[in-house]
């Protein structure tokens, strides 16, 4: 699979080389320089990694690279993109038009959105064929089935014929790399390929992009903010911060001893498994949570007369407690009801089975009659920019739980936001800004105080940090964590991440479709899982160390295929839970013996 | 798929039942007399109370609704109070006529309204845009028969291309189509180019960008059917628009359909009438929004009719 590239078996040449790339945007206020004199080469076979935080310029760069800058706000205002004898800056529209795809194919982060709701899979996947010429208009459509047995999609033959929604997000992007590799092209940028997946898809598809690159000798550069996918996929990394090159070095030499202090905090701020310190118990204090035997059903509607012909088991007989001071945590991939389950504790789902919330049955009960429930039980989401209203100032929204409550009023309402304020990190005369003047981790910080303005016992963190550059995220994990040693509070942490997972939980409790299949002491469940589902969870998880390689997943069997949605009468079987040691209990399944 | 549409045509006949009583009852709140307006101002009181006891307008207004409503299922619409004949056969003849003003209205709001709309958004922010978009707003604001008055002295009086009024030719319909198509052109040259600057900022835009695709392909097969799809639902909901606009340009152009029909019906209290061309149009604009949510499957592959 060599390309000509190569002199005389030294060092290949370098396939694209970027000098001095200078890239502009213009804003409100001026134009404001997004990438400043970024310069490296890419030989074939190579995976070079740009890391680095949110508005580092490296999704900048790729875009530079690939000539699809946003216009005409953004421009390459100097430097030099060469790829092979081609001068890229220089290329007109038309001449970029046949580098595209043919010769560097981008895989973008949101395989959601990427491809066209309204095409099929052949057509996209045809499209780009015919267009480069790579085939005639009689052998696409087998080309097209080959390129989807190439990266290892399951019943290819089906998945022609099908539309984007009918796909998974794991296939979405398969379908997507089968895309970008329709015309083997010499160079793969992948920007964020993995960020939105589930971590055992995200493990699938890296093992799938190295494996490609092995079979067609593609450079690949990665676009990650993932440390541990740096480790995982590159030879040699650049550290980008404000576009601005702060380190490059190869992967081993950079994690092993980075030199600039930037690249330094970056690889600290990296949560790792099995680096958590031990936590201290909280065994014999009272149940602040006390759930039994939830289960959260949504109706699927249709026939002539809109009757329920399926139901979703969204959650489906979960028992647990969460203990003063405790923090549970709850993990599993999408779809498998972590979050139902932290909207059902706080009434915004309709629910059955029993919820206590400090001794208080909150069954049956109306909105107006939750309110006094929700004085001890708040919710921070996952999106804190979402999660804020942009027209009111921050300081209104940390007023107004206390003010709908009557908890206080006039001077005194603004005594304790600047209290709240103050707890939380941030200063007190920032309460009369808009949200958009904060970054992602101090509106994180402000939900967070808002949460807070009630004094609740409980709160429900709803994958709060996962949206945060690792930096930010190593703080608001730091507040959360202190918050909990002062006040005592309790946390019901949902999380896909297990690396953050472990820093935070005292007890996990792993769900699949719906149900849990292991929970127990955090030590327990992650050092030394049971079920094979806890086992493969983990396994997937990138290893922030380049000398010691991710252990291979095993596998289970259907899990593309297992859907919580069942015929009405006929819900799914209620697992079983065994308990192995002091609180350890998984599900049964033939893989674990008691 | 046909469950689906049996489901539908039950509610739509629903639909068209709630109309019925509810045009009734405002038929029956008019303050004018029917009796009175076909007797004549000279008729005596006496006339005028046979011939309300003849109509059967004495009776409780339940029972009038009745016998309107037993009619009806068995296809009489009634007989015209004025005109000496069946509202049925006074409907089936103006039809075609407005059935065909309607369609080519469709046409020519479309073929504007979409193409101002792709092109506005290609060139947004630009002189062409926001020409564009003043011309729009104009279409919208301007009331019909201003608009027909003015395209019949400029291209009939005038310049002599089109003939004034009338039915029958091509030329005929020119000039109707248009005064009737402008204001819906209007609305969805504004509909169209807000959807295709949306559909433009998505990342499936990218994708085809990336996979070298040339700008035309993009347009036409990535950008243009993602952002017709909202628009579709809109055309169904429109022919209601059309109803009351086809009374207005058909008697301005003098175009032989039931907008004229209608018009002729109000004045005089033909009650017969105008609940039959009610129920027509109402029957239009429910059929339309039918086929408009069966078409939208056929485009996007997400909606699927239960």
């Amino acid at each position: 699979m060599t390309d000509g590239n190569e002199i005389g078996g030294g060092a290949p040449r370098p396939l694209l080389c970027v000098r001095d790339l200078r890239v502009q945007v213009a804003t409100a206020d001026g134009a404001k320089t997004v990438l400043d004199g970024l310069s490296f080469d890419l030989s074939p076979g190579e995976t070079v990694a740009l890391a680095g935080e949110s508005g580092s310029g490296k999704s900048m760069t790729a875009l530079a690279i690939m000539g699809l800058l946003p216009k005409p706000m953004a421009r390459i205002v100097g430097g030099s993109i060469r790829l092979g004898e081609i001068e890229l800056t220089e290329l007109s529209e038309t001449g970029y038009r046949k580098i595209r795809s043919a010769r560097i194919a981008m895989v973008f982060q949101e395989p959601m959105t990427s491809l066209n709701p309204l095409m099929t899979v052949e057509r996209q996947l045809c499209e780009v064929l015919l267009e480069h010429g790579v085939c005639r208009r009689s052998e696409a459509p087998k080309r097209a089935l080959g390129l989807l047995k190439d990266v290892r999609l399951t019943e290819p033959e089906r998945r022609l014929g099908q539309y984007p929604h009918e796909l998974s997000g794991g296939m979405r992007q398969r379908v997507m790399i089968a895309i970008a590799l329709a015309c083997d092209a010499e160079v793969l940028i992948a920007d964020e390929p993995t960020t939105a997946l589930d971590v055992t898809v995200q493990a699938e598809i890296l093992d799938l992009i190295r494996t490609l690159q092995d079979e067609h000798g593609t450079a690949v550069l990665m676009i990650t903010h993932d440390m541990g996918v740096v480790a995982e996929m590159a030879d040699r990394v650049i550290v980008l911060r404000n576009g601005r090159q702060e380190e490059a070095a190869p992967v081993r030499e950079l994690f092993a001893a980075p030199r600039t202090d930037y690249a330094k905090s970056l690889l600290a701020a990296v949560p790792r498994l099995g680096t958590a310190p031990a936590r201290p118990p909280v065994e014999g204090h009272s149940k602040i949570v006390d759930v039994e035997d939830l289960s959260v059903r949504f109706d699927l509607k249709g026939g002539i007369l809109g009757r329920t012909v399926a139901r979703v088991y969204a959650v489906e007989g979960v028992s647990f407690a969460i203990r003063e001071g405790e923090t549970l945590a709850l993990v599993g991939e999408s779809g498998c009801g972590k979050s139902t389950i932290g909207k059902a504790l706080l009434g915004l789902v309709p629910w059955e089975g029993s919820i206590r919330v400090d001794g208080v049955q909150t069954r049956g009960r109306s909105r107006a009659a939750m309110r006094p429930v929700l004085r001890n039980i708040q919710m921070v989401f996952q999106d804190p920019g979402a999660s804020l209203d942009s027209r009111m100032t921050v300081g209104e929204q940390v007023i107004e739980p206390m003010r709908v409550h009557g908890l206080a009023e006039g001077s005194e309402l603004e005594d304790r936001a600047e209290w709240l304020f103050r707890r939380v990190g941030l200063s007190a005369d920032m309460l009369a800004r808009y949200p958009h003047e904060f970054s992602g981790g101090q509106r994180q910080r402000v939900c967070i105080a808002r949460a807070l303005s009630l004094s609740p016992k409980v709160i429900v963190a709803d994958e709060s940090v996962s949206a945060l550059d690792v930096s930010v995220q190593a703080q608001v994990l730091e507040l959360l964590q202190e918050l909990q040693q002062e006040d005592g509070l309790s946390y019901l942490f949902i999380s896909h991440d297990m690396a953050v997972v472990e820093q935070m939980a005292d007890r996990v409790m792993v769900m699949r479709l719906g149900q849990v299949v292991e929970e127990g002491a955090r030590d327990a469940v992650l050092r030394n899982p049971r079920h094979p589902y806890t086992q493969r969870l983990l396994a997937a998880v990138p290893v922030p160390d380049p000398t010691r390689p991710r252990p291979p997943m095993p596998d289970i069997a259907g899990v593309e295929e297992a859907s919580p949605i069942f015929p009405v009468g006929r819900g799914p079987e209620r697992i079983a839970l065994h308990e192995l040691s002091q609180g350890h209990r998984v599900a049964l399944v033939a893989a674990v013996t008691p | 798929m046909t469950s689906y549409i049996l489901r539908r045509l039950l509610e739509s006949a629903l639909i068209l039942l709630g109309i019925t009583f509810i045009t009734f009852v405002l038929l029956y709140l008019v303050p004018a007399d029917p009796a009175r307006q076909i007797a004549g101002r000279s008729a005596t009181a006496e006339t005028v109370a046979n011939i309300r006891e003849q109509l059967g307008l004495n009776d409780p207004i339940f029972v009038q609704y009745w016998r309107y409503l037993s009619g009806l299922f068995q296809g009489d619409m009634g007989r015209s109070y004025l005109q000496r004949a069946e509202v049925a056969t006074l409907i089936a003849a103006r039809l075609p006529a407005s059935l065909l003003l309607m369609v080519s209205a469709i046409v020519t709001e479309l073929v504007i309204g979409l193409t101002i709309g792709v092109v506005a958004a290609l060139r947004r922010n630009r002189p062409a845009d926001h020409s564009l978009m003043i011309f729009s707003f104009v279409a919208i604001s301007a009331p019909q028969f201003v608009i027909g008055i003015l395209l019949l002295y400029v291209f009939a009086v005038q310049l002599g291309w089109f003939p004034i009024g009338g039915y029958g030719t091509f030329a005929h319909l020119v000039l109707p189509s248009i005064t009737l198509g402008l204001l819906g052109a209007g609305w969805y040259s504004r509909m169209m180019r807000s959807s295709m600057i949306d559909v433009l900022n998505q990342d499936l835009v990218r994708t085809a960008r990336a996979k070298g695709l040339s700008k035309l392909r993009i347009i036409t097969r990535h950008v243009m059917p993602n952002a017709i799809l909202p628009i579709i639902a809109m055309i169904g909901i429109d022919i209601g628009l059309f109803m009351s606009g086809i009374v207005v340009v058909e008697s301005v152009f003098g175009w032989p359909g039931i907008g004229q029909l209608a018009w002729q019906a109000i004045q005089r209290i033909d009650i017969p009438v105008i609940m039959g061309v009610t129920m027509v149009s109402a029957t239009a604009i429910v059929m339309g929004n039918l086929l408009a949510d069966l078409v939208v499957p056929l485009i996007d592959p997400r909606i699927k009719t239960k």
